[in-house]
């Protein structure tokens, strides 16, 4: 839809006297969008597709960082290493985990959040703009911050939880509470942005719907149940995919939550992201770390065929 | 499986492009050296780690008075294993690299076998004369097979025990010197006085920073640590691997270590707060311990001989990358830096001990105001006297780090020595690629 009413666009007659050129400009009319989309697909194949096929190629040999000038064939071997190496099952475990951990509660936030926005308040931009700021905060900045916040002897979160009388929590080295400490990152900084997400979606929701609700008795958490979320389907899976997209591939945060690319002493956070930067760039094997990088692309591609699955058999049950 | 091949240029070109996004931060930062040249005047970047101690010991500032049309910038990293991985990946891509780059004594035999093509023979240079003077090992871990010298020695890391003598007296121990060396003269002794010091410290206040520290320093007093003299890696099964982490992980069982990481960020504010009363000291982390604890430190430290009186922790050496803008000036720095009177000088006012033999005899009667008047010249110059002559493999780094993990591990989450044994060498192999 979008697409074919923006393409017809040029094709409006031109403001001026435009009657001796006419049929030159009919031909760099048609190729025109050609040349504009030029430069994305030009950038695209010189910095997308190359290094991924140039990756694909790299996985398939030895190559190491020191000495980078030599490349040994190996075939497949790097890939069923790394099918057989525990800690490549760890990382898949741990990114699973953490992106549970942070993407449901952050989505189911933004809901409530949004839900929340949707409704006459004074000061309403105010609050709209304030939901922003997590995410326009680089992940370094916030990372930094919640490793302070999490610190076991001088950090505040222990310090009020002894102040309480609970015991303090090494929110590094536990693997749960690491775990939960990176969640609270990733929550932290994109709550908002969902949020505004489904805000958008919400306001698309005609009011008389809420109207005829309310006619009918319903209460707003019923509106919110019977009305929000079923209109803002397509708006949720929308979100559900990028969630799961980012949360495969987390990296900025786990990274800077200790400093260091082992994901913890015992590799207790360590997502996928890491362990692909720790065998490239901490023990200096590229080879691998390409076929790391391969086998989570193929994840992702997975995983969003298998969103767009769920979804589409969703929207066939409710017909 | 078909035979390896080797393919030369799409290898160099896939580097480039896998090492792209990490250097283009690093690329725009290496190209101040150019413009510079035109009116003589001359900008010398050096990269660290740690604290080598050349600019708080004034040695910069006195070197451009020498040279007014020397500018000298350095950057540091404070973790030697961050500051590693980064050259690393500079060397891969060949931007981003200062005209001298430190390196760890043990991460030499990794530049020696793997990289000596990355850096500049000194030889070439004019310097090849730099390691004379030095104890003979230490410029005979830098030297390549052919003859190459890759690097110029600056200090070593004779070991001994840095002690909070308010802490001690608090808790009842003798703050005495001799006397405490003769009570930890050897590691069951520093095990022992440490659960005296338990019964009676304050909570909260342990006895030593991690078992991390401990280990290091126990296993830097044997010739053979993780790797043999013929190259194959016996870390698995090695004495001083076995014995120090033993005595490590009595160390956890007993409760005496503050389970501090060592080079994080609350390991470094420790050292002010006084969460814990010893640490194994080799020379350079005096120059640690006065940039962490401060002013506020001045008086509160003393130092005395360690158990097994010996050892050998770090210590390094400056490099000329093959890639650097200024290699002659860089030469000329380095000369400088590492002759004996700055290493000299450098024990005066950091600890950095020297490894020039000339400065070791000039500084026997150095003491620290910062330490109690500690005589750390004749301290440390006992300790390098029986120094074992390292056997130094390519992956020293990379296994100390497994096993100072594993260590956290027991200490930080409870795990069983073996379990976390266990793990250590899988780490190991994990990062050889095995």
């Amino acid at each position: 839809m979008a697409l074919s009413s923006t393409a017809r666009l040029p094709a409006a007659p031109p403001a001026g006297p435009a009657s001796p050129a006419r049929r030159p400009g009919r031909l760099r009319r048609r190729i025109a969008p050609y040349g504009f989309l030029a430069p994305f697909f030009g950038l695209f194949a010189a910095f997308g597709l190359f290094p991924l096929l140039y990756t694909a190629w790299v996985s398939l040999h030895r190559v190491e960082l020191q000495t980078s000038d030599r490349m040994d064939w190996l075939g497949f071997q790097n890939y069923t290493r790394l099918l057989s190496d525990p800690f490549f099952w760890n990382a898949l475990r741990n990114t699973f985990t953490i992106g549970v951990l942070s993407t449901v509660p952050q989505l189911l936030m933004a809901l409530g959040l949004a839900h929340l926005l949707n409704y006459r308040l004074r000061g309403r931009t105010f609050f709209r703009v304030a939901m922003l700021m997590p995410y326009a905060t680089s992940v370094a900045a916030a990372t930094l911050v919640f490793a302070q916040l999490f610190g076991r002897d001088y950090g505040l979160i222990n310090w009020v939880l002894s102040s309480l009388g609970v015991h303090p929590v090494d929110w590094q080295a536990n693997t749960w509470a690491s775990q939960f400490g990176v969640s609270a990152i990733v929550t932290w900084r994109w709550t908002g942005y969902n949020a505004l997400i489904y805000l958008a979606g919400m306001q698309s929701i005609p009011g008389e719907l809420y109207e005829s609700a309310a006619v009918d008795g319903a209460s707003r958490w019923q509106q919110f149940r019977h009305v929000t979320v079923p209109g803002l389907r397509p708006t949720i899976v929308f979100t559900v995919v990028v969630s799961t997209i980012g949360a495969t591939q987390l990296f900025g945060e786990p990274l800077l939550y200790e400093g260091n690319s082992g994901g913890g002493i015992s590799h207790q956070y360590q997502t996928l992201g890491l362990y692909l930067y720790e065998q490239g760039w901490t023990f200096f094997h590229l080879g691998r770390a390409a076929a790391v990088a391969w086998v989570m692309f193929l994840l992702i591609v997975l995983l969003a065929l298998l969103n767009a699955a769920i979804a589409a058999r969703r929207n066939r049950t409710d017909r | 499986m078909r035979p390896p091949r080797v393919r030369r240029s799409t290898a160099a070109l896939g580097s480039a492009v896998l090492a792209t996004a990490l250097l283009l931060s690093a690329c725009s930062s290496g190209g101040s050296g150019s413009k510079d040249s035109a009116d003589g005047k001359v900008t010398i970047t050096v990269d660290l780690f740690g604290t080598f101690g050349f600019k708080e010991a004034g040695l910069y500032d006195e070197y451009m008075k020498l040279h007014p049309n020397v500018t000298i910038k350095q950057t540091d990293t404070q973790d030697e294993g961050q500051y590693w991985q980064a050259l690393q990946t500079k060397l891969a891509g060949g931007g981003g690299l200062a005209d001298i780059q430190g390196l760890e004594v043990g991460r030499v035999a990794s530049v020696v076998q793997k990289q000596a093509d990355k850096f500049t023979d000194l030889k070439t240079l004019g310097i090849g004369d730099v390691n004379d003077g030095l104890v003979p090992w230490k410029g005979a871990a830098i030297k390549t097979g052919d003859g190459k010298v890759l690097g110029a020695g600056t200090d070593v890391g004779p070991e001994a025990i840095c002690y909070r003598t308010d802490l001690f007296q608090a808790a009842g121990l003798p703050t005495d010197r001799t006397e405490l060396a003769a009570k930890w003269s050897t590691w069951q002794g520093y095990l022992d006085l440490g659960k005296q010091y338990a019964a009676k410290a304050e909570a909260g206040n342990a006895w030593t920073d991690s078992a991390a520290g401990m280990f290091t320093a126990e296993v830097g007093q044997q010739k053979v640590r993780y790797s043999d003299e013929a190259g194959k890696p016996v870390y698995d099964s090695s004495p001083a691997v076995k014995t120090a982490w033993t005595d490590a992980t009595a160390l956890v069982a007993d409760g005496l270590s503050a389970k501090l990481a060592q080079w994080t960020p609350e390991w470094n504010k420790a050292f002010s707060t006084g969460k814990f009363a010893t640490l194994s000291c080799p020379a350079w982390m005096i120059g640690y311990i006065k940039g962490q604890a401060g002013d506020a430190g001045s008086g509160k430290w003393d130092i005395a001989a360690g158990p097994g009186k010996t050892g050998n922790w770090g210590g390094s050496y400056l490099a000329v990358p093959r890639t650097a803008k200024h290699p002659k000036e860089a030469a000329e720095l380095i000369k400088w830096l590492t002759a004996k009177e700055q290493q000299a000088t450098l024990f005066t006012k950091q600890g950095s001990f020297p490894s020039s033999i000339g400065a070791q005899d000039a500084i026997k009667d150095v003491a620290d105001p910062y330490f109690n008047n500690a005589p750390i010249g004749q301290i440390f110059s006992e300790s390098a006297k029986a120094m074992p002559a390292q056997v130094l493999g390519t992956d020293d780094g990379v296994i100390g780090k497994a096993f100072t993990d594993a260590l956290g591990e027991v200490e930080r989450t409870g795990t069983a020595p073996d379990t976390a044994w266990k793990h250590a060498l899988d780490n190991v192999k994990k990062a050889n690629g095995n």
